[in-house]
C-alpha cells in the first residue's frame, strides 16, 4: 500500500474561510483540486472557474427529443397507421398533437435534468477515496474540506501540506487512495 | 468581536422591512443538522404508531377490499349510473390531484421566486405531492371498469393495429398524470440525495448505513456535484412549475370539451388549476400543523412560515371566490335555459342544494377569517379551516361533477347519484394509503430538507458576519 495518495485534505469552519482558502489554493497555480461542503457556497462556481453547467443542454435535447418523438408518434398512430376520423376534423395538425408532446417534453428534460446530473458528477458510485477520511462525514454536518489531488502537477506533500496549514486548515490528513 | 457587532446592525434593514428568520433559535449549522435529523434517527415514537396503525389497515385491508370487489363485479358496484356516469371515483380523482398541486406549488415557483422560507417545508410538501398522485392515478386505472384493458391507454402496438385516440383530452390526461407522478418523484428524490448523504454520514448501524448509502448514491457534497446538482435542481423546478399549471388544466379539459350545462366554460382550466392549489394549501396546513409540534420542529417551521402559507390560502381563496362569481354571472349572462337551470339548481335545487351552500360558505365564507393576523397566529384555527378548505374543495367537485350531470338537457333521463359503501371504502382506503407512505416518509427520510435550509441560514453565507466574512460587504 506504498502507492501514491489520492490527496490532501484540510478542514475549515466556516464558508467564507473555504473561499478564500479556495481563492488562495487557485493564485498558488494549483489546478486538481476540489471543495466540499454541506450545500453550495454562493461564489465558490467563480472562484474555481467552473463553467456553466451542461445539464442545462442535456435537458433540452432530452425535452425537445422527446417532444417530437411524440409528434411523430401521434402522426403515425392516427394519420398513418390507422387514421381515424373524428368529429371530421384534419387526420394531423399541430393541436391535436400539442398537449401530449408538451407533457412529454417535460418529462423528458425531467429525466434528462437527472441522467445529465448523475452522469456529469459520475454518479452512481460506491466507494471514493474520501470515505475513507474519519472526519469525511463531518462534511455534511457543519465542516467544509480543500482537497488538493495527488495528479496536480504542482502537488507534492510537503508543500501543500505546508500551504494548506498557512491557510488555517485543521485536521490536515493524507488521503490513501 | 464589537466590530462585527456593529457591522451586523448598521447593515440590516429597518425593522419593518426585516424579514423573518427563516429558522429561529439559531444555534449554528451542527446544532441545526443533529435538529433536523434527530426525527429520523430517533426511536419511534407513540403518536407515530397510534396514526400508522390505523392508516395501515385502511392502506392493506380497506383499499384491496374495495379494489378487488370492484374489478371483480364491476363499476356496478358504485352508485354511478345512467346519467351520472361519473360520481365519486372522479371526485376523488381531482381531489387527490389537487391536493398535490400545493406542494408542486411551493416547492418549486417559490424557489424560482428565491423564497428562502420555503426550504424548511418544501420537502415534506413534495412528499405529499408524490403519494397524492399515487392516489390520484389509481381512481382512473379502475374507472375504467375493465382495469385489465388499462394498458389500451398508452400506445402499444398489438396485432389489432389499433391506437389510442390522442384527440381527446381524456387520453392527455393519462400523460399529464403519469408524468406529474414521474416528475414530482424525480424532483423530490434529486432534492434528497445531500441529504441522504447526511443520514449515511450520521449512521451508526451498519444497515442503516448500507441503506443510505445506496441512496445517497456516493454523494460527496464536491463543488462540481454541487454546481450541476443547483443547475439540475432550477432546470426541474422550472418544469415542475410548468407541471403546476398544466395537469389541473388539462383535468379542466376533460370537462369543458364536454357539451354539458355547468361544464362548457373555457374558465374551466384555469378554475381546476386555482381550485387545486387552494384545495393543497388546506392539506398542507393539516399536515404540517401537527408535524411541525410533533416532530419539535417549532423553530424550523415557524409561526412566520405558516403565516405565509395562510396568505397564500387567503390569495388562491380569493381568485376561487372570483371565479364562482364569473361562473354564476356567465351562466346568467349566457341566457342559455340549461346552464341558468343547472346553476340555480346548484344553490336552490331539490337533491343537492346543501351541497352548494357548503362550498360557498366554506370556500368563500371561511376563508375570509385568514384576514385577521390573529386567525393566522392561531395553529388550532389554522387547522381547523385547513381541514374545512379540504372538505370544501371535495364538495366543490362533488357539485361540479354531480350537480351538472344529475339533469341534463332530457328531464325524462334525470336522475341521482348516491354513493355506495364501496364509493366511499375506495377512499378512505386512499386515504389511509396516503397517510401510511406520509408517516413512513416522515419517520424514515430527511423530513425537512437540511442542506437547503443550511444554505439559506446566515451561517451559511460566505458573505455575512456569521459566515465568517470578515469586515462584512453589504
Amino acid at each position: 500500500m506504498n502507492e501514491k495518495p489520492y490527496g490532501i485534505l484540510a478542514e475549515f469552519d466556516s464558508p467564507a474561510a473555504i473561499l478564500r482558502a479556495a481563492e488562495k489554493v487557485r493564485d498558488a497555480g494549483y489546478s486538481r483540486w476540489d471543495v466540499f461542503t454541506p450545500f453550495p457556497i454562493h461564489g465558490m462556481d467563480k472562484v474555481m472557474g467552473l463553467k456553466n453547467s451542461l445539464v442545462g443542454w442535456v435537458s433540452l435535447f432530452m425535452g425537445a427529443g422527446a417532444f417530437l418523438s411524440v409528434v411523430g408518434l401521434i402522426w403515425f398512430c392516427n394519420a398513418f397507421d390507422y387514421p381515424l376520423i373524428v368529429g371530421g376534423k384534419p387526420m394531423f395538425s399541430v393541436p391535436m398533437t400539442f398537449v401530449p408532446s408538451y407533457i412529454m417534453m417535460i418529462l423528458g428534460s425531467a429525466v434528462g435534468a437527472l441522467i445529465g446530473m448523475l452522469a456529469f458528477n459520475e454518479l452512481p458510485r460506491f466507494h471514493h477515496p474520501l470515505f475513507n477520511s474519519e472526519r469525511f462525514a463531518l462534511i455534511s454536518r457543519d465542516k467544509f474540506a480543500l482537497l488538493i489531488g495527488s495528479t496536480d502537477p504542482k502537488f507534492s506533500e510537503t508543500e501543500t501540506r505546508k500551504l494548506l496549514e498557512s491557510l488555517g486548515g485543521a485536521h490536515i490528513e493524507i488521503i490513501k487512495d | 468581536m464589537a466590530e462585527s457587532t456593529i457591522n451586523l446592525e448598521s447593515l440590516a434593514p429597518p425593522t419593518e422591512l426585516r424579514r423573518a428568520p427563516v429558522v429561529e433559535n439559531n444555534r449554528g449549522l451542527g446544532v441545526l443538522t443533529d435538529k433536523l435529523a434527530a426525527f429520523a434517527e430517533g426511536k419511534i415514537p407513540c403518536w407515530w404508531w397510534m396514526l400508522f396503525i390505523p392508516s395501515a389497515f385502511c392502506a392493506t385491508v380497506v383499499l384491496p377490499l374495495a379494489l378487488i370487489y370492484k374489478i371483480s363485479i364491476g363499476v356496478g358496484v358504485w352508485g354511478n349510473n345512467h346519467p351520472v356516469m361519473w360520481g365519486l371515483d372522479i371526485v376523488s380523482f381531482i381531489w387527490w390531484v389537487g391536493v398535490a398541486h400545493a406542494g408542486t406549488l411551493i416547492s418549486a415557483l417559490l424557489f424560482l421566486t428565491r423564497q428562502h422560507w420555503r426550504t424548511t417545508i418544501g420537502r415534506a410538501t413534495e412528499a405529499m405531492t408524490v403519494f397524492s398522485v399515487m392516489m390520484a392515478g389509481l381512481y382512473p386505472a379502475i374507472h375504467v371498469g375493465r382495469a385489465w384493458f388499462d394498458w389500451f391507454m398508452f400506445p402499444v402496438p398489438t396485432y389489432e393495429g389499433m391506437w389510442p385516440q390522442f384527440r381527446s383530452p381524456l387520453m392527455w390526461d393519462v400523460f399529464a398524470v403519469n408524468t406529474y407522478l414521474m416528475v414530482s418523484m424525480l424532483f423530490w428524490f434529486m432534492g434528497m440525495i445531500p441529504d441522504l448523504a447526511v443520514l449515511r454520514d450520521r449512521a451508526t448501524t451498519r444497515p442503516r448505513k448500507f441503506i443510505f448509502s445506496l441512496l445517497a448514491m456516493g454523494w460527496t457534497g464536491s463543488a462540481r456535484h454541487w454546481h450541476h446538482y443547483e443547475k439540475a435542481y432550477v432546470v426541474l423546478c422550472g418544469l415542475c412549475t410548468l407541471l403546476v399549471f398544466t395537469v389541473s388544466s388539462i383535468v379542466g379539459l376533460d370537462f369543458c370539451t364536454a357539451q354539458i350545462a355547468g361544464w362548457h366554460a373555457t374558465i374551466f382550466p384555469l378554475y381546476f388549476v386555482i381550485g387545486a392549489v387552494f384545495c393543497g394549501f388546506g392539506m398542507v396546513l393539516v399536515l404540517l400543523i401537527p408535524l411541525r409540534k410533533w416532530c419539535g420542529l417549532e423553530n424550523v417551521i415557524t409561526m412566520s412560515h405558516m403565516d405565509k402559507v395562510a396568505k397564500l390560502t387567503l390569495v388562491s381563496g380569493l381568485i376561487i371566490a372570483y371565479i364562482y362569481a364569473m361562473e354564476f354571472f356567465i351562466a346568467w349572462y349566457s341566457n342559455d335555459p340549461y346552464e341558468r337551470w343547472v346553476f340555480g339548481h346548484r344553490l336552490f335545487g331539490h337533491t343537492y342544494w346543501f351541497l352548494g351552500w357548503t362550498l360557498i360558505v366554506v370556500n368563500v365564507g371561511v376563508t375570509q377569517l385568514l384576514w385577521f393576523k390573529k386567525i393566522r397566529a392561531n395553529l388550532t384555527a389554522l387547522f381547523v379551516i385547513g381541514l374545512l378548505i379540504n372538505i370544501g374543495m371535495f364538495t366543490e367537485r362533488f357539485v361540479i361533477v354531480v350537480g351538472s350531470l344529475y339533469q341534463d338537457f332530457l328531464p325524462s333521463s334525470w336522475g341521482k347519484y348516491i354513493p355506495t359503501r364501496w364509493d366511499v371504502a375506495l377512499y378512505i382506503g386512499t386515504l389511509g394509503a396516503f397517510f401510511m407512505m406520509y408517516l413512513l416518509f416522515v419517520k424514515f427520510l430527511p423530513l425537512i430538507a437540511i442542506s437547503e435550509v443550511k444554505g439559506a441560514m446566515p451561517q451559511g453565507n460566505p458573505h455575512h458576519p456569521l459566515g465568517g466574512a470578515k469586515g462584512a460587504r453589504p
